[in-house]
């Protein structure tokens, strides 16, 4: 008897917090569907900051996003090669694995003061490059750690199997062990891009923002998030309304990228 | 003379794993006969899978290990002790004539068609119409042809697991080996598939010497023609598979082959 009652109890609380949490979340995106969409128009994708759009503001969000991957995405990978398939667990590699787990939860507002010390400061002011490096340095141990992990999961087998083939030890990783690999390290690049498309904190005194479409780097450049930062806390009616579109915009760029990447996991089963 | 008829010699050979003081293997020493097939058999952990990758050295994956005394190779080339081998070509070039197959099917996540060109095309092989020839052939003589041809261009991860193993022998006779190493081929197999490896096997010995690890006695004796009984690093009886399973002369032996423990 009491067993039944306390199975049901925990079922109760159970549900119960599911339905909170997941309460939450649905009250969050039917909120930012309703103020989004109702903000939206398709001025506001042809049009700049500066004009009540953000088409300068997706353009330089993107463009941030995707430099830092050319960057974070070789460098992270070849980190995560030499880890798993290069360094035979050595005290350097289990130090550098440890220190890039401990980079991936730094909270992002310290990579941004960071690079503002190192890459802002120095140079007079706000500028792009310094908003791409510190995606970049968000995004480089994400890589690693997934680099890592996926490999870890290609079973030794087949790399011995290659190697009693008569390959050479970077022919059997390039040719067979990334290629096994493959969908999962996509995925997880696809999900690192999600994160830092998303991230404000890094950006804030970093790139800064931009009313103007520009693609010089070298001078403050356009952000979407910060742009909603900025927008919420204005006190007229169209700023806000705009932070709400903005909002919702990035919330659907965020989803796409995560269900791609669902996809693909889903896929390879 | 007696070496006209041996493939391999393993001769007081040691060998000791990274960071370990004990030797795993010590003072092996073993002939392998030429187009025979020989059993390594013995319980968990007596060294007889440590003995098998020391002959194609894919220990040499993993720093640290240390080889001491001979494994003569007396193959296509002169006779040559593998030990001695250090550059990186040498040893693609050993494997390439000692090949082997794993207790778990290892295909390569490609089509059944490249998962055997691959070992030739690694080897050298360009012209297309010589690697088609040569895949076709490897895999009829692994007996997986008529279940494949029509599909040699789909996944290799699509096959049973029966089927795997045998695409994995196929990779390997395609190089045409001196010598092929089986650890546990069959292990990790249902009867039916064991039953088809067993009979490969056995009509692989006219092309190749083989070299077979395994933990069933029967097979053991319904697959070789010699076998060695190998008890924690030291080889404790090597003869002929009847000889070993009839009347063994070491009582440790016939322990192990009668049940009494392992």
């Amino acid at each position: 008897m009491n067993r039944l009652i306390l199975n049901k109890i925990v079922l109760l609380l159970s549900t119960l917090s599911a339905v909170i949490g997941i309460g939450f979340l649905f009250w969050i995106l039917i909120t930012l569907s309703y103020k989004g969409i109702s903000s939206l128009s398709l001025s506001t994708f042809t049009n700049d900051l500066v004009e009540g759009g953000i088409r300068n503001l997706l353009v330089g969000q993107f463009t941030m996003a995707l430099l830092a991957s050319f960057i974070a995405i070789p460098i992270g990978m070849f980190a995560g090669i030499w880890l798993r398939e290069y360094s035979n667990n050595s005290r350097l590699a289990n130090v550098i694995r440890n220190l890039s787990d401990i980079m991936m939860s730094a909270p992002s507002i310290v990579i941004g003061v960071f690079v503002y010390a190192l890459f802002v400061a120095p140079f007079g002011g706000y500028n792009g490059f310094a908003g791409v490096i510190a995606l970049t340095i968000m995004m480089i141990p994400i890589i690693i750690n997934t680099t890592d992990n996926m490999l870890s999961l290609v079973p030794k087998e087949l790399r011995e199997a290659g190697i009693a083939l008569g390959g050479s030890k970077h022919k059997i990783i390039v040719q067979i062990v990334i290629k096994a690999a493959k969908v999962g390290i996509t995925t997880g690049i696809l999900l690192s891009f999600a994160r830092i498309i998303g991230e404000t904190a890094p950006l804030l005194f970093t790139s800064a923002n931009s009313q103007f479409f520009t693609m010089d780097l070298t001078e403050q450049f356009p952000s979407l998030t910060v742009s909603i930062y900025n927008l919420a806390t204005y006190p007229d009616e169209a700023s806000r309304n705009l932070a709400w579109a903005a909002s919702f915009v990035l919330t659907i760029i965020v989803l796409i990228i995560n269900l791609m990447g669902r996809y693909m996991t889903r896929n390879k089963k | 003379m007696k070496n006209k008829n041996l493939i391999m010699k393993v001769k007081d050979f040691n060998f000791t794993y990274a960071g370990v003081q004990e030797p795993s293997l010590k003072q092996i020493n073993l002939p392998i006969e030429k187009n025979k097939i020989t059993a390594l058999i013995g319980p968990s952990g007596c060294g007889k899978s440590t003995l098998l990758r020391a002959m194609n050295r894919i220990h040499d994956l993993y720093p640290g290990n240390q080889y001491q005394g001979e494994i003569n190779l007396y193959g296509k080339s002169e006779k040559s002790n593998i030990l001695e081998l250090t550059k990186e070509n040498d040893l693609i070039e050993l494997r390439q004539q000692v090949g082997m197959i794993f207790q778990k099917p290892t295909p390569f996540p490609m089509s059944i068609f490249d998962n055997v060109a691959y070992g030739l095309k690694l080897a050298g092989l360009k012209d297309k119409d010589e690697l088609e020839a040569k895949v076709h052939k490897a895999l009829q003589d692994a007996a997986i042809w008529k279940e494949t041809k029509d599909r040699l261009h789909s996944s290799a991860l699509g096959l049973s697991g029966g089927q795997q193993q045998r695409l994995c022998i196929a990779r390997a006779v395609a190089l045409k080996p001196d010598v092929l190493l089986f650890d546990e081929p069959t292990s990790a197999l249902d009867p039916i598939s064991t039953g088809a490896i067993e009979e490969l096997i056995s009509t692989l010995k006219e092309e190749v010497s083989v070299v077979i690890v395994t933990h069933n006695m029967q097979q053991a004796s319904r697959l070789s023609d010699y076998t060695a009984f190998m008890y924690l690093g030291d080889l404790i009886e090597y003869d002929k598979t009847e000889t070993i399973f009839m009347n063994p002369a070491q009582k440790l032996t016939e322990d192990y082959i009668t049940g009494r423990f392992g």
